[in-house]
């Protein structure tokens, strides 16, 4: 029988692969608790928009947890049947609409590998550019949210003064701050205007200090914050995989698979720069960590791209109607969150429109190992952990 | 279904009869929208900076000055208002910055986002929980009305179906600096008693 503070210790430090989440009734010995079903949602300040938990509690022990989806359903998948190839990618950013760029990414790349359209040169340049801005922009959003979670309000003024930086950039790009539609199968909707490379090029200086200076040290030298999140929500290396997850969630727990070099598109091959964050604890803090040390990749692969960056053309196709012939084809995209995933199958013949067009959204799998994540933990630790798998609710119900 | 074929409308099946014919006349930013109008005070100050007023104006003054808003974040646009709220936008220098996670403390209700007919149901009992006096912002397309999402079989065709709406502000999503332009109308509205 172990006292107190191993099992304590045991609960925090990590779980063993094979045996699962521990057992309620180790905590302690006759202090178990009548039942209380607790829910949480969906509107609630720490469950990233309407996610709905509900709990079933044993003192402060969550022993089961039922996440409830849906309440931002939206039949996205429903409407690529309705909208032409042209008309998708713009429904594409509402899925996870913080990293907006990457959704229109696999759309175009999943139309484009059915029509077998080459991309230009320079539009798969200017597409990297614009998809490393965009998963800059969603690993601020979570920094800063995440510092709220956890009960630091610093870095989330930090964080979205940097994002307004990109946002500005974006919006010069493209016109729209949010939901940008500017990925057009075959291409890009038009080149970058004047002087934006060097806009980015400044930014990225700034920024890159900013990383280091701001966010990692009132982050990593806050003693609650390490308390919080060291040890805290474990997936070991082989749960991660047994899962499915993807993206830094995966990154973290020591899985080294990044689609970008695995499964590689676009010209993310010739990035010499491009090296996956892994770090192998699996806990939210080295969640934390593969998110910041990714903007720091982001940062290189940027300025490497503007380095390389060809002249030429941006669409490959002019011309207001897009068609492709019969076939299907499954794209994807390394996305902020993960796998982001396109199945699409085209019907052939005149239709303007995609036949079916399936969305595969990283945080609706990430999402999924969070009962047996929350088995056992204290209640405290719930928004730490449900932090720091980093969903996006658009994405989760689409 | 081809693109230019809207489907027939879906009656949505609430109780909100009441609501609907409580509903007070909305204003709207934008195009449209009444000429702006200086808010005028109520009071009339003598000689002896004695203050004349009625309550009802003292009353409209002091709530017009800080409206709470419930954090009701729902879709694309509650990032946004997080941006309205954050360092560069920063919505505290209107008073609205402190966003309240209970309805029973919050003063408006800010629908950022698509409702889906999942979340109407919701969204009509935070507003009953709301304490009078109670004001609704309708933030971004999709909560005025449908927005890009007109044919969706699942989200409701703008939320002033569910409650009443004040103000809308339009956008995919708005920009911070419209959502800002729409608390201060809202900030006229209730300075004039409404």
């Amino acid at each position: 029988m172990a006292t107190e503070t191993d099992t304590r210790h045991e609960q925090q430090g990590g779980v063993p692969a094979e045996a699962g989440p521990p057992e309620i009734e180790t905590i302690g010995e006759g202090l178990e608790t009548e039942e209380l079903i607790l829910n949480l949602g969906p509107q609630h300040p720490s469950t990233h928009g309407v996610l709905r938990l509900v709990l079933k509690l044993n003192g402060e022990m969550v022993v089961d947890c039922v996440p409830v989806v849906g309440y931002l359903h939206r039949g996205l998948e429903k409407i690529f049947e309705w909208r032409t190839y042209q008309q998708g990618p713009r429904y594409a950013d509402q899925a996870d609409y913080v990293s907006a760029m990457l959704n229109e990414h696999a759309y175009c790349g999943a139309a484009e590998a059915i029509a077998g359209v080459e991309v230009p040169r320079r539009a798969e340049f200017l597409r990297v550019i614009v998809d490393e801005l965009s998963r800059s922009a969603s690993h601020c959003i979570w920094l800063g949210t995440y510092g709220l979670d956890v009960g630091a309000t610093t870095p989330f003024l930090w964080c979205m003064r940097d994002r307004e930086y990109i946002l500005d950039i974006l919006e010069e790009i493209c016109g729209s701050r949010m939901n940008h539609n500017y990925y057009r199968p075959g291409g890009l909707l038009y080149d970058f205007p004047q002087g934006v490379l060097g806009k980015i090029e400044r930014f990225l200086d700034g920024w890159e200090k900013s990383i280091d200076r701001d966010y990692r040290e009132i982050l990593e030298g806050n003693e609650i914050f390490l308390e919080r999140t060291v040890g805290i929500g474990v997936i070991p290396k082989e749960v991660a995989v047994q899962y499915g997850l993807t993206g830094p969630m995966a990154r973290g727990s020591g899985v080294d698979w990044d689609l970008r070099r695995d499964r590689p598109y676009s010209i993310y091959p010739e990035l010499k720069t491009l090296k996956p964050v892994v770090f192998s604890e699996g806990d939210a803090f080295a969640r934390y960590q593969v998110r910041v040390n990714e903007m720091k990749l982001s940062i290189a692969l940027i300025r490497e791209a503007i380095d390389k960056l060809p002249a030429g053309p941006v669409r490959s196709r002019q011309g207001h109607v897009w068609k492709c012939p019969r076939g299907e084809a499954y794209y994807t995209v390394e996305g902020a969150k993960g796998e982001v995933g396109f199945y699409m199958i085209s019907s052939g013949g005149s239709n303007p429109d995609p036949f079916r067009a399936k969305m595969r959204g990283p945080s609706f799998m990430n999402l999924q190992i969070l009962p047996w994540l929350l088995k056992g933990r204290l209640i405290a630790d719930l928004v730490a952990i449900l932090g720091s798998i980093d969903i996006v609710l658009g994405d989760v119900d689409r | 279904m081809a693109v230019d074929q809207k489907p027939p409308a879906r009656p949505i099946h609430f109780e909100i009869s009441d609501a609907l014919k409580q509903r007070p006349t909305t204003t709207q930013t934008g195009l449209g929208a009444p000429d702006y109008v200086a808010p005028t005070p109520g009071a009339i100050a003598n000689e002896d900076n004695v203050v004349f007023a009625t309550v009802k104006d003292l009353m409209s003054w002091a709530r017009s000055r800080s409206p709470w808003p419930l954090g009701y974040g729902l879709a694309c646009c509650a990032i946004e208002m997080m941006a309205a709220s954050a360092s560069h936008h920063d919505l505290a220098r209107f008073g609205a910055e402190v966003f309240r996670s209970s309805p029973r403390q919050a003063d408006v209700m800010i629908v950022a986002g698509t409702v889906t007919h999942k979340m109407a149901p919701r969204l009509r009992r935070l507003y009953e929980q709301m304490p009078e006096p109670k004001w609704v912002i309708a933030m971004g397309n999709c909560a005025s009305s449908g927005g890009e999402f007109w044919d969706s079989y699942a989200t409701l065709q703008g939320v002033d179906t569910v409650v009443p709406v004040d103000v809308y502000v339009p956008g995919c999503p708005p920009r911070p600096e419209a959502l800002i332009e729409g608390i201060l109308r809202l900030r006229e509205k209730i300075f004039r008693g409404g």
